[in-house]
């Protein structure tokens, strides 16, 4: 029902930040997640960071990318 | 419910865009060289088929990433000849200009006409020029028409591709597209893509020198890629059906294209082509192809099927298949 | 090495019965079209398609509510690009628009906050509509205009909210759902244990799904597990971005600018605090109040199916309209027209003759 990207804060100034959605950037607003950092990768949903990914939860997503013949481990 | 005005959407080169042309204007014109609804008519004169086309330019902003509307205009003419395996020989050139209008303005967009004729070899041999008030165009508005002389032996045309072929594509997917909506207001985003905007005679040239038999060759531009191949599939009366891992699409268009609900597939390109040939010939073109620099990233995308006629089938990345629609029209970025 | 095809055959060969697995988010089921990943599923086990497509489960009279405000002078419409073609009685936006009205396609609400700012001497009405997804970003809107005084702006309110819609689906004697894959971004908001009274008082399984094909696929094997095992608990595959609780300053923001309200959810009919109000407080910002708009009841076609497929008990193939009357171009019901809809999906993904 609702597309989120995920994304990385390339720029953050305030509540405002840039982010990259795979080299896209956009001015979105950061509010509503807690203590949002350069270099941080958030789920943006209509121009808004609605939840802040860890390291590894991003790393979990390029593997489910990567592993299209929809093996039941990821690694 | 039914139109009774013309929205956006009818502009967007997909279903609604048929509709418009197949139910209010072509009918009042119906003979057998219109007939076909391809990108140019096929002409025969003395025992010579030439290409003949036109098209309008109405692209906001008219200086774009990667390109501008002169450019533009010239490519987008030229390259519906070229599909027909026609040499771009002449062109007109009218202008519509809005009151107010820089002429530094119009300098820049002349200069790329004449500089993109130029490395085509195409002449400008007649034009017009009209001005509107303010507020009656944004800019300037540019129409083009072509003739050229049909160089192959058989006729190209979307009606000619056939069970056995390969399908070919001679870059990535969705620059034009994404680089234009970038600068839309509203939407802005910003991204390094530029249009792929470019004259794909020269690469065309290459392609022929194989002296390889080709059945049909398209620019996807409005309604991108999927537009393009449901066309030829309903035009041949065949099965075409794509890999979509073999789809070649950068991760910048994918990442504009996942940030605003769009689909790759979808977006215009202006310096593309799709090309069928028989699949045993499709090495030999890819070869040719590869020689210019607008083919460096050509591959094959698919293959031509005796059924299910009229379909495009996507096998997915997962093992699924999907059916490949005409788009709608507009493309609107949307939150679900 | 084992792929989720075969662990969601062996599962379904064990439980040796046919299972309904019910999708409740639009993007699950684009997803699910998009990838083609149906097909990788046995014949004992369907997806049936939910409510969840904000823009399918729209009333009409609210596009018709649209339609007459975007027709005053001095006002612009500002909507998500999702709403521009949905029917209302008798027009859409983008007709409208055709036709001389003001109407702004945003990518954001904040888009259209800005748009307000630019413009003093018009009113920007902001469409909002949408879950739990979008209404904190359409709460911050709200919020940001009056602590800014932007007077020019308004929302026209339409949001909806997931756990009484899932509630009236299961109370439907029509409606056979053996297990929810339940809406991941709505899930990232409110937290995972707004479906915790579905295990509890239907013994139903519930798992929050990711959107990667992988996710879905995942979430249908933990699912069948499930049954396998007669369980009924709320999982969440999607755990790196969804947690128990969800979003608190989310929360928050939705809880001070909005109320629960009734909510008229277009084929299924009003349930009781099932959508969000704007709060007295916020009045001003409410274009139902700040512009008097009185919502009409709607016309529409009545061969139209989309109540039945919103609630999963119809396909679009069981629909005169579907791929005749109906179909991307000329949109009878919202589900054709919504990218995610139902209907849309099957005559993009499927073809009408599937």
């Amino acid at each position: 029902m609702c597309l989120a990207v995920p994304a990385q804060i390339v720029e953050l100034n305030g509540t405002t930040a840039t982010i990259s959605v795979e080299g896209a950037l956009r001015e979105i607003d950061v509010s509503l997640v807690e203590e949002p950092r350069l270099g941080d990768y958030v789920l943006v949903h209509a121009g808004f960071a609605i939840h802040k990914w860890e390291r590894s939860e991003v790393e979990e997503l390029e593997a489910i990318r990567a592993n299209t013949d929809l093996r039941e481990v990821l690694r | 419910m039914r139109y009774d005005r013309i929205t956006l959407a009818h502009g967007g080169g997909g279903s609604l865009t048929k509709e418009l042309i197949e139910q209010v204007i072509a009918p009042e014109f119906d003979n057998p060289i219109l007939r076909t609804l391809d990108d140019s008519a096929v002409l025969v004169m003395n025992n010579r088929g030439y290409a003949f086309t036109t098209d309008s330019y109405v692209v906001t902003p008219y200086f774009f990433p990667g390109g501008d509307i002169g450019k533009l205009a010239v490519c987008g003419t030229v390259n519906d000849l070229a599909m027909q395996g026609a040499q771009p020989d002449w062109l007109s050139l009218s202008f519509i200009l809005e009151e107010g209008l820089l002429i530094s303005d119009l300098e820049k967009v002349v200069a790329s006409i004449h500089k993109t004729a130029v490395e085509i070899g195409v002449q400008i041999v007649t034009g017009d020029t009209k001005v509107v008030e303010r507020g009656r165009c944004e800019g300037l508005y540019v129409n083009t028409a072509g003739l050229g002389r049909i160089l192959t032996g058989n006729w190209l045309g979307s009606a000619n591709a056939r069970p056995g072929d390969a399908v070919l594509v001679n870059g990535s997917l969705g620059e034009h597209g994404v680089a234009v909506m970038s600068r839309r207001p509203g939407i802005a985003f910003q991204t390094s893509i530029v249009s792929d905007c470019a004259p794909l005679w020269p690469l065309v040239q290459e392609i022929l020198k194989t002296g390889v038999e080709i059945h049909a060759m398209r620019d996807p531009t409005r309604g991108g890629l999927a537009a393009a191949v449901c066309d030829i599939a309903h035009a041949s009366g065949v099965g075409i059906q794509l890999n979509e891992a073999a789809i070649p699409i950068k991760r910048e268009v994918r990442g504009a294209c996942d940030l605003l609900g769009l689909d790759p597939l979808a977006i215009a390109n202006e310096g593309r082509m799709i090309l069928f040939c028989r699949a045993i010939d499709a090495d030999r073109v890819l070869a040719a192809m590869k020689r210019h620099a607008l083919g460096k990233e050509a591959c094959v995308i698919g293959e031509v099927k005796d059924s299910p006629k009229g379909m495009v089938l996507l096998h997915t990345t997962i093992g699924g298949e999907r059916i490949i629609e005409l788009p709608t029209g507009e493309d609107l970025p949307r939150i679900c | 090495m084992k792929t989720l095809k075969q662990s969601i055959d062996d599962v379904a060969r064990r439980i040796g019965r046919d299972i309904r697995l019910m999708e409740v988010c639009g993007t699950h089921t684009m997803v699910a079209f998009r990838t083609g990943l149906r097909q990788l599923l046995p014949d004992s086990v369907r997806l049936i398609s939910g409510p969840g497509c904000p823009v399918c489960v729209t009333d009409a009279s609210y596009v018709d509510a649209a339609v007459e405000i975007c027709r005053r002078p001095h006002v612009t419409v500002a909507t998500f690009g999702d709403l521009m073609r949905v029917p209302g009685s008798e027009s859409s936006l983008d007709r409208e628009r055709a036709a001389g009205a003001s109407i702004r396609v945003v990518y954001s609400p904040s888009d259209a906050l800005l748009l307000a700012r630019e413009s003093p001497s018009q009113h920007v009405a902001f469409l909002g509509v949408g879950f739990e997804t979008t209404a904190p970003a359409v709460a911050w809107s709200i919020w940001r205009a009056a602590r800014d005084h932007v007077d020019n702006f308004s929302v026209l309110c339409a949001h909806k909210t997931m756990p009484r819609v899932m509630d009236r689906l299961l109370r439907d004697q029509q409606i056979k759902i053996n297990g929810f894959l339940c809406p991941g971004h709505v899930s990232v908001i409110t937290g995972a244990s707004i479906y915790q009274f579905i295990c509890e008082q239907y013994k139903i399984p519930c798992v929050v799904s990711g959107f990667e094909a992988w996710d879905i696929m995942k979430s249908i094997a933990m699912l069948l597990s499930q049954l396998a095992d007669g369980r009924a608990e709320v999982e969440i595959e999607y755990s790196r971005s969804v947690t128990e609780h969800g979003n608190k300053t989310a929360q928050r923001l939705v809880e001070d600018v909005f109320e629960p309200c009734d909510a008229s959810w277009r084929g299924i009919g009003a349930i009781p605090g099932s959508g969000l109000a704007i709060r007295e407080t916020y009045a001003q910002y409410d274009a139902a109040k700040a512009l008097g708009v009185k919502f009409t009841e709607a016309h529409v076609n009545p061969l139209c199916r989309c109540g039945g497929v919103l609630r999963g008990v119809s396909t679009p193939l069981d629909c005169r309209l579907f791929g005749g009357a109906c179909t991307p171009a000329h949109p009878v019901g919202p589900c054709m027209v919504s990218t995610e809809g139902t209907c849309a999906a099957y005559y993009k993904y499927e073809g009408v003759s599937a």
